[in-house]
């Protein structure tokens, strides 16, 4: 049974596109059938953070127009050849796509692959509506900022008017540091504030940067943005994995203990 | 001096999330600044039948508060209208 995963935000700059190569590299890592759709046309993104900018032959829109099969324009990853990407167009705007034909694309996606994650484009017009037309099921990534937390509550009363089934929180790039000077607010604010259910926290973490600058996702590294992301993963599969302890200092014997997991 | 900040200054993540608090309510109550501006005029129009009141001090806005039957804050809409005279006098 396979599964239409949206990944959104309302607010730009939160980290849609990362968490959408992260969580979909991690289920390709877990054996998953797995293809990510880049829904931001005109800004696209997600090919560069996947380190799959050089192998674009056709786009969404081409798929959409008929102007190729769906396979042509699926690229394969460098590493995990059950994962795949669907990138946007770069010179078409959003009308180019319709949530009718959006959806049909999912549609036929689901008779190939166990996730099909859309990376939402921000903001809540056309876009919005085109990357959530199909999907059964939303993540909603914020991070602890009052602006990133207010687009997150619109967003999550659009999907609920939209009847996506289930929605659940990201928290991404939390500071412990902050959080416990008091200067950040706690991932138990933003939940009682949301009223939602939360997937996962991400901290924020220097080799995020790294990685995307090498176009290359840092779930399966031990990093721990990287291990929240790998949680997330199985999270989604319906596993119960307790939450990282994002305030536990590395130390040596928790590295050394952590290779033998 | 630092006894003193301590019970002065309320952490900026405390701030973050009254603020956030509070404009939620009144985004997720739908209310545009037109409705608002509407239903403060018929507010006017209704008590100015009963009493003579201050239009320009008048002030109306969404808050929460308590909920007295189920735990946890419901919206309210919160009105503050100076009155300048009783109309005793106005009949029916």
């Amino acid at each position: 049974m396979s599964e239409v995963i949206v990944i959104t935000s309302g607010k730009g700059g939160v980290g849609k596109t990362t968490t959408t190569a992260n969580v979909g590299t991690g289920l390709a890592q877990l054996d998953k059938k797995v293809v990510l759709i880049d829904t931001d046309i005109g800004l696209r993104n997600l090919d560069v953070v996947m380190g799959l900018e050089n192998r674009i032959v056709y786009n969404l829109v081409d798929v959409v127009e008929g102007n190729c099969r769906i396979k042509q324009a699926l690229i394969k990853d460098k590493k995990y050849p059950n994962l795949a990407l669907l990138p946007s167009a770069q010179t078409r705007d959003k009308t180019s796509v319709t949530p009718e034909q959006m959806k049909k694309l999912t549609d036929e996606l689901r008779e190939e692959f166990d996730y099909i994650l859309l990376d939402c484009p921000a903001g809540i017009e056309q876009g919005f509506k085109n990357a959530i037309a199909g999907a059964d099921r939303a993540l909603v990534v914020t991070t602890p900022e009052v602006s990133a937390i207010r687009d997150a509550d619109r967003i999550i009363g659009l999907l609920e008017a939209n009847e996506i089934k289930q929605t659940q929180l990201i928290v991404n790039r939390l500071r412990m540091d902050m959080v416990k000077r008091g200067d950040m607010m706690t991932v138990d604010d933003v939940c009682e504030i949301l009223a939602v259910n939360l997937i996962g926290v991400v901290p924020d973490d220097e080799q995020i940067v790294i990685s995307t600058n090498q176009g290359e996702p840092l779930v399966g590294t031990q990093a721990l943005a990287g291990r929240a992301f790998a949680n997330i993963c199985k999270r989604i599969m319906g596993e119960e994995i307790p939450f990282l302890d994002l305030d536990k200092k590395e130390t040596v014997f928790t590295k050394l203990a952590s290779l033998f997991k | 001096m630092a006894l003193a900040d301590f019970f002065k200054k309320k952490n900026s993540g405390d701030v973050a999330k009254d603020r956030l608090k509070f404009v939620l309510v009144s985004d997720r109550a739908n209310c545009s600044p037109e409705v608002m501006e509407k239903i403060k005029n018929d507010i006017i129009s209704v008590i100015s039948k009963y009493m003579e009141i201050d239009a320009d001090g008048l002030d109306i806005q969404i808050t929460q508060t308590e909920s007295e039957s189920n735990n946890g804050s419901v919206p309210a809409l919160y009105a503050n209208i100076p009155i300048k005279e009783m109309r005793h006098t106005s009949g029916r």
